[in-house]
Order: structure tokens, then C-alpha cells, then sequence
């Protein structure tokens, strides 16, 4: 099965917006996991609900409010465009927020869930030790952390990989620019002679997923055995 | 030393603490819910008291007047938690290893070599927490306190989740800690028999309150009972030097001047002073020395006090020959039936079998008992 150039961009543009996706949402999602799971501070319901907002909002709403503050006319889009030169509209790098954004919340759930799930008191007895709180933090609560970190991105990574609705809103559907997989096997299929196209995307489709799937299997074993040993 | 006098309040709960310790080993006694554990807390530096003064050498921990709070992992006070808290990613040696790394290079004074031979944990050193038994991962936790060098170690009921036999088994590693290290311990707990061996003072609390504090023998000499504890709790402490080990009968024999006291087992070498922890629901009193009994320990003395309410119980407390107190439980009625009261000789009976070598604190080498 050979791809057209054009599909294999398509392949290859879908790949590295989800992964520049679930990268680049990880720190982020740390820490608004800590925050959730470890802080009380006002305003957190409202944090949890914008967090999680993406997840019950449709996509293209999502989209459009992305494009509202961070298009070229968008309040954080200008100012991000005038004193960083980093440019979200009609990008690739558009396309990576909007996914990213999409996946954020099951992140964000699974990495929060393994944060609350640890004992306090490990914490207290790091501090206890001498280890100051961000000492504490990578060396007890990270590394106790990590199924759900894991478990966090790859979810990330498979929302974004699929994302449409949201990346089409904000970012168009530019060949070579924006045009992830979805995308271009919508665009096959609105075409007259795209079928064969669509088909083979949609093969592509069907073993990055299988692949995620099965590297997700390998992951949450791992992270069993690694939590077995510590029972 | 180490200097507390704090208040904090917790929903319905008010803590209200005040007491010092020069140093050995402190016990905070009294029944769960006094506050023992929130005091503890407050000492780590896990919580902050609402007012109050905490010092250690002189140094302010917490004033809260002056505004001064030194987080917990600055103020090095090593702190055994109930149930180990052994971080579970890391290897025991890496756990034993853990505070050492961050305890200034001039303050490591506890290696961890001898902590770990102390404690015998050495074929366990490359195993995973999650692999150990209950009293294993105990002793390593209190290793992992002991190798930070802390400056005060708390130890917040450690024995408290073991089984009877691993009490036994580390109980004697505390003490040896305690001889060995000595690191200025403060030790909580609502076990008599834990606080009577290894604690030289010992501050009772009750609903958050001081109730009593003094030495172990002038808080308990007469009676525990305003601890508030059922009546198999309540015991006494008569001191005694071990007279020597009858091998045929594999007795240990402790003089005292009211009589000989016999215990099962072997305890400490001859002429070592000992603090003998005796349940009051183990003593029976008789009016005239009795015969024809199994009992083998029989001490003289005279009723000093009895303590009674509107219940069937009351307890006696018994002068013995002007060498501390022994405490004893009997119904008010065979009072009322043998006409005891404070001033009447009496003889207090204690059945060997209901002390051993458990039962037995030795004096430290250093400092009498």
C-alpha cells in the first residue's frame, strides 16, 4: 500500500501534533494536578470546570473560542505573536494547542487521580528527612506519580491524534500546514475521487491506533507491576 | 532539649500542651483521641499551633508571638510514623539513605552501618518495601530517622500496629537505640508496658490537656488510673535488682524488701537495677502470709490508699516497706468482707507466670533507673 506524498504529510503532520501536543501539555498538566489534587485555593471549582470544560463543550465551540483569544486579533494571540513571534493561527503549532487543549483533561484526570492516590504522610516523612517541598515533589510524589502520568499522555496522545472538530475551527484545513489525518480523510471523501484516498488513511488510522493501543497495554502493565511492588 | 508549650484548636477538639525534656527518652502518654499524635504534629512541624512556643537547644521551632515557623525539613527531627511510611519506589538502603543526603555534611553522626547492625536489617538492604513484613519495615523505619542524625527523634506509637511477638522483638532495639545513639527521644504511646521500659519521664494526657508529668515512677508509682484506662491497663512499677537466674526452674529471682519477686525467664545480669511493670489485676491481696498456694512471689507491706467509686471494682494501692507502691484490683466487696483499709498490713501475691522478662525494664548502664 503506497501513500501519495501528500497523504504521507498528512500521516506525518498527525504524528508530531500529537506529539508536540502531549509534550508540551505535561508540565501544565502536572501542575494543575498538584493543584487540584494537593491545594486549597479559591477559585479551584472554577479551575476544575475550565479544565474540564473541553471535554463536555462541542469541539467546534472549542475551537472557535481558541480562535476568539488566540487567533492573529485574539487578546493572548496578539500579544503572543508581538513579543514572542509565536504565531497559532492557520499553523501546525495551532493545530498542537487545539489538540492539545481537546486532550488536557483526561490528562489532567489521570495524573490527578495517581497524585490523590498517594499517602500524605510519604510526603510529611520526606519532609521530616529534610527534603524540602520541591525535593519532595521529585523525588516521592513524581516518581509515585508516574502510572498516571503515563496513563495521562497516552490518552492525550490518542485525543489529539484524532482530534477534528476543534483543530478545523481554529486552524482550517491547509494541506501540509494543518491537514492532520481527519482531516484529510474528510476532505477525501467530500472529494469525487477520494475514496481510495480515504481508505488508505483510514487504514493508517486504524494501525497508529492499534499501535497506541498496544503500547498503552505494555504501559499499564508495567505500571501494575510497578505498583504490585509497592503493596 | 526540647521545650513545648503550645495551643491549637481543632474543630471540637482543644490542644492545650505544656512540658520539657532534658534529653532520654520522654513518653506522651494517654489513651487515643488525648492528643498525643496532634502534639507530635505539632513538633514535626506538619502543622502549626495557633499560639504558642516550641524550642529545641534553645532554638525557636515555632513562636508564634515573634512570627517565626522553621518548616519540617529544616528543623531535622527524625519522626516514625505508626505504620512505617516507607517510601515505596526506593530500595531499604536508598529509604535508609534518604535523609542522609539532605542533613549537613558536619552533622552526620550516625553512620549507617551501625544502625543497620543495630537493627539487623542488613539482608534487607537491596529489597523493595513492599516485600517486607510488618516488623521489618518498622525497623527500617526507624533506621531511615535514625541515619538523617536528627536532633530529636519522635517516634508517634511505632509499635503500636505490630503483633505482640514483633513488639518483643523490637522493644529491646528501641531501648538498645536509645543506649547506644543517644539522640533525645520522644516517644508516644498508650502502653504502659512500653512507656515503663524504655522512658524515663513520662507526661500523661488527657483530652488534650497535661494531666501529669514527672518520672515514670511518680506518675504511675501510685496508680495510672486517672489515664483513663480500663482496668487490664492499670499497672504499677516496683523497682528491684535482679538477684540472680535459678537455671533448674529457668526463674529469674529480683530482691526487693518487701520479698523476692520471681518472674519467668531470664532478665538482665545479677546486680543490675529494674523497673518491674505489674498489672494490678495480677495481685491479689491476703490478710496473713498464705500457704498451701502456688504463688511464689509474696511481698509484705501496708495499704496506703484506696481508690473506689459507686462501681463493683476498686483500686488498692500497697505500700511496700517504704520501697514504692504496688497497685492491685479487687471487687469493693472482698474489701468490704476482709475489712481492708488504708494502714492494714497486708500481703501482696503475684503469680510468676504473669511476669516474664517482657515485663522487666533494665536500668540503662549509664544512669540508675
Amino acid at each position: 500500500m503506497d501513500l501519495t506524498p501528500e497523504e504521507l504529510t498528512a500521516v506525518h503532520l498527525s504524528l508530531r501534533i500529537a506529539i508536540v501536543a502531549t509534550l508540551a501539555s505535561l508540565p501544565f498538566g502536572i501542575f494543575v494536578a498538584y493543584a487540584l489534587a494537593r491545594w486549597r485555593f479559591p477559585g479551584k471549582v472554577l479551575l476544575d470546570g475550565l479544565v474540564h470544560l473541553p471535554l463536555v463543550l462541542p469541539p467546534v465551540v472549542t475551537g472557535y473560542v481558541l480562535l476568539l483569544l488566540f487567533g492573529r486579533r485574539g487578546p493572548i494571540g496578539a500579544f503572543l505573536a508581538e513579543n514572542f513571534g509565536i504565531v497559532f493561527s492557520f499553523r501546525w503549532t495551532g493545530a498542537a494547542l487545539a489538540c492539545g487543549v481537546m486532550g488536557f483533561p483526561l490528562m489532567v484526570r489521570a495524573i490527578r487521580l495517581s497524585i490523590e492516590a498517594i499517602d500524605r504522610r510519604l510526603e510529611d516523612a520526606a519532609g521530616t528527612l529534610g527534603a524540602s517541598r520541591p525535593f519532595t515533589f521529585v523525588l516521592v510524589t513524581l516518581p509515585l506519580a508516574l502510572p498516571g502520568l503515563m496513563v495521562g499522555s497516552i490518552l492525550c496522545f490518542a485525543k489529539a491524534l484524532g482530534e477534528f472538530g476543534a483543530t478545523i475551527t481554529f486552524v482550517s484545513n491547509i494541506p501540509g500546514e494543518t491537514q492532520t489525518i481527519s482531516a484529510a480523510i474528510y476532505t477525501f471523501t467530500q472529494t469525487p475521487d477520494g475514496d481510495a484516498a480515504a481508505l488508505r488513511l483510514t487504514i493508517v488510522s486504524i494501525v497508529i491506533a492499534l499501535g497506541a493501543l498496544v503500547v498503552s497495554e505494555a504501559v499499564q502493565r508495567f505500571a501494575n507491576r510497578k505498583l504490585a511492588q509497592f503493596e | 532539649m526540647i521545650r513545648v508549650a503550645v495551643g491549637k484548636t481543632l474543630g471540637a477538639f482543644a490542644l492545650d500542651i505544656a512540658f520539657e525534656s532534658d534529653g532520654g527518652v520522654i513518653a506522651l502518654f494517654g489513651p487515643s483521641g488525648s492528643g498525643k499524635s496532634a502534639t507530635i504534629g505539632l513538633i514535626a512541624g506538619l502543622t502549626r499551633p495557633d499560639r504558642g512556643v516550641i524550642a529545641l537547644d534553645g532554638r525557636a521551632l515555632v513562636d508564634t508571638a515573634a512570627g517565626t515557623f522553621v518548616p519540617p525539613h529544616a528543623r531535622r527531627i527524625g519522626l516514625v510514623f505508626q505504620d512505617a511510611q516507607l517510601f515505596p519506589h526506593l530500595s531499604v538502603k536508598h529509604n535508609l539513605l534518604f535523609g542522609r543526603w539532605f542533613a549537613p555534611k558536619a552533622e552526620r553522626r550516625i553512620a549507617l552501618e551501625p544502625v543497620v547492625d543495630t537493627l539487623g536489617i542488613g539482608h534487607l538492604l537491596d529489597r523493595r518495601p513492599g516485600r517486607l513484613s510488618g516488623g521489618e519495615k518498622q525497623r527500617v523505619a526507624i533506621g531511615r530517622a535514625l541515619v538523617s542524625s536528627p536532633r530529636l527523634l519522635l517516634m508517634d506509637e511505632p509499635l503500636a500496629a505490630l503483633d505482640a511477638e514483633r513488639k518483643q522483638e523490637i522493644l529491646p532495639l528501641i531501648e538498645r537505640l536509645r543506649d547506644e545513639f543517644g539522640i533525645p527521644i520522644v516517644y508516644v504511646s498508650h502502653a504502659v508496658e512500653e512507656v515503663a521500659r524504655l522512658a524515663a519521664r513520662v507526661v500523661v494526657l488527657a483530652h488534650g490537656r497535661v494531666a501529669a508529668a514527672g518520672s515514670v515512677e511518680d506518675v504511675f508509682g501510685g496508680s495510672v488510673a486517672q489515664a483513663g484506662e480500663s482496668r487490664f491497663r492499670r499497672a504499677s512499677f516496683v523497682t528491684a535488682r535482679v538477684a540472680g537466674h535459678d537455671e533448674t526452674w529457668g526463674l529469674t529471682e529480683l530482691a526487693h524488701s518487701a520479698g523476692t519477686i520471681w518472674l519467668a525467664g531470664r532478665a538482665g545480669p545479677p546486680g543490675r537495677d529494674c523497673r518491674v511493670v505489674i498489672r494490678a489485676t495480677d495481685v491479689t491481696l491476703a490478710t496473713e502470709r498464705p500457704s498451701g498456694l502456688s504463688v511464689r512471689t509474696v511481698l509484705h507491706g501496708t495499704i496506703a490508699r484506696i481508690e473506689a467509686d459507686a462501681g463493683p471494682l476498686a483500686s488498692i494501692v500497697v505500700d511496700l516497706d517504704g520501697h514504692g507502691h504496688v497497685l492491685a484490683s479487687a471487687t469493693r466487696k472482698a474489701l468490704d468482707e476482709l475489712r481492708l483499709a488504708p494502714g492494714h498490713p497486708v500481703f501482696a501475691l503475684i503469680k510468676t507466670v504473669a511476669l516474664d522478662e517482657q515485663s522487666v525494664a533494665l536500668a540503662p548502664a549509664s544512669a540508675p533507673a
